[in-house]
């Protein structure tokens, strides 16, 4: 288990689009090792809130902090903090061109300089850990969504990252897919990974999560830990938005 | 596979029938006639040009290709400057008639750089030239078609932007654009024959000279035609069997 203490600091920030205000004033503290899983209604700044921590989408006002560096938009803060992060799409996202073994060894030969023999055994043993060891030499669009979705975690983990995003990781797949990816979520929150998950699974969130939160019109409504977030909520957004997706 | 040999076989038949009509009145094949000693050394002579035209025009698509993706990436740049020197490079360059650039560059550079220029380099650099500007075109709306989430996706794994390019973009842009580049090599092979004004012995020169010793126009134009269209049909299949090849290794 890694050493608890925030790892990742969110203070005060404020995201535009032109006109539009996609976050408000959001303040988020992730400590080491913790699970945290976001849910909200679709618009409501979700992506937008992880896409910031991660550095792909731009904010105007308040800091974030990652593992005691703050993030700037200069090459020399993402090079420090780019590393510690895996991101997880909803689209997979995979490299069309290469293969599932390719894809994997890609980051660790290119931007962490390993050998190439060493990259081929770690990309081996993260397909083995998100069970699809057979399938090294397959393109991708030769594999199940979720198959696809399981290489694009290992994807990430194979650059051994600190914390893991993930935004909707399950919301483009077949129904009967989603769960070989979670419980390979479930096993990574396990291991002691650092997580921030987007989804709607209330499932999973209830097996792993350790702080919820809800989010509506760019803002935290409520975070709260599973039992009191599921039994009572506090605000009536967060009542109504649960209702719908848990009875449907 | 039946395709590609039915496209074949209709080419061949026309350019045969195409042929066969020269055995009418008119026609003097004697002048080609390789069985007679002159009409072989006129043949000679004719295809003697082929190596320059294929040299010219496979050294000139290499540095237009890469001429054409250096122009190419700051037009894909966030910032308005580095795309107006994108703009501006193809549009200066697009206005400038092939011919009236191998002029320039063969009589005109070396008065202005002092160095004299021999005709297959001046050929060499006027093609390259002018066709760089229609190869950055191909390759911006090339690597502009790829989705969005393969730029995060590279970004997720640290990768810089250089390997970004040339390990996730160009690979599959390249694969996009194969088509467009196979006819810009046919569009090069062609408009090499305009090197021939200043007097490189490529095809269409050698010919032109055929033509103003033999006197036999129409025969030697004809076989002219014939050098082109046999040239071109072996790229058009090279072409097709790379896109067939880069495809397959996608699926299988
Ligand atoms: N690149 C963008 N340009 C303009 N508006 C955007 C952009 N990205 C997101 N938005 C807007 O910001 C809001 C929040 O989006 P997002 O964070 O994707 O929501 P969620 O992930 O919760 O569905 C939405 O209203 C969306 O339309
Ligand atoms: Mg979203």
């Amino acid at each position: 288990m890694a050493a608890p203490g925030p790892i990742i600091q969110v203070d005060g920030v404020s995201a535009y689009f032109g006109e539009f205000q996609a976050l408000r004033q959001v303040t988020l503290t992730v400590n080491a090792g913790q699970r945290v899983v976001v849910c909200g209604p679709s618009g409501s700044g979700k992506s937008t809130l992880i896409r910031c921590i991660y550095g792909l989408e731009l904010f105007q006002e308040g800091s974030i902090h990652v593992d005691g560096d703050q993030l700037a938009r200069d090459r020399k803060s993402m090079r420090a903090i780019r590393p510690k992060i895996g991101m997880v799409f909803q689209q997979f996202n995979l490299f069309p061109h290469l293969t599932v073994l390719e894809n994997l060894m890609l980051g660790p030969v290119r931007s962490r300089r390993m050998a190439r023999d060493a990259a081929r055994e770690l990309a081996h043993s993260y397909l083995r850990r998100v069970r699809i060891p057979e399938q090294a030499e397959k393109y991708p669009r030769q594999l199940s969504g979720g198959q696809q979705q399981r290489v694009a975690i290992a994807r990430s983990l194979c650059m051994e990252p600190k914390i893991m995003l993930f935004d909707e990781p399950t919301s483009a797949l077949d129904p009967e897919m989603i769960n070989e990816v979670l419980d390979v979520m479930t096993e990574l929150a396990e291991s002691g990974m650092t997580m921030i998950v987007v989804t709607h699974e209330m499932g999973f969130a209830r097996r792993v999560a350790d702080m919820m939160i809800f989010m509506d019109h760019g803002e935290i409504v409520e975070s709260a830990s599973p039992e009191r977030f599921f039994s009572a909520p506090e605000s009536a957004r967060c009542q109504d938005f649960l209702q719908k997706i848990l009875h449907h | 596979m039946p395709r590609k040999f039915s496209t074949f076989r209709i080419t061949a038949l026309a350019a045969a029938a195409f042929g066969l009509s020269g055995c009418s009145a008119n026609w003097g094949w004697y002048v080609v006639n390789p069985s007679t000693q002159n009409g072989l050394n006129n043949l000679k002579f004719l295809l003697g040009g082929l190596q320059y035209t294929i040299l010219l025009s496979l050294t000139a698509i290499t540095i237009s290709i890469a001429v054409g993706l250096m122009v190419a990436l700051p037009g894909l740049a966030p910032g308005r400057f580095l795309r107006s020197l994108n703009r501006g490079y193809v549009e200066l360059v697009r206005a400038v008639p092939i011919l009236v650039l191998i002029l320039w560059v063969y009589y005109g550079l070396p008065q202005l750089s002092g160095l004299s220029i021999s005709v297959f380099w001046a050929g060499v650099i006027a093609l390259a030239l002018s066709d760089s500007a229609f190869e950055a075109e191909i390759f911006r709306a090339g690597i502009q078609s790829i989705d969005k989430g393969q730029y995060e996706a590279a970004h997720s794994i640290s990768l810089s932007y250089t390997d970004t390019m040339i390990c996730v973009i160009l690979p599959q842009a390249v694969r996009r654009i194969l088509p467009a580049l196979g006819n810009q090599l046919v569009y090069m092979l062609k408009m090499s024959s305009l090197v021939s004004v200043i007097g490189m012995q490529e095809l269409t020169r050698k010919a032109n000279e055929l033509v103003v010793t033999e006197y036999r126009p129409l025969e030697i134009y004809t076989i002219l035609v014939l050098e082109y269209l046999v040239l071109i049909l072996i790229v058009s299949a090279g072409v097709r069997w790379l896109e067939r090849r880069l495809r397959a290794d996608e699926r299988n």
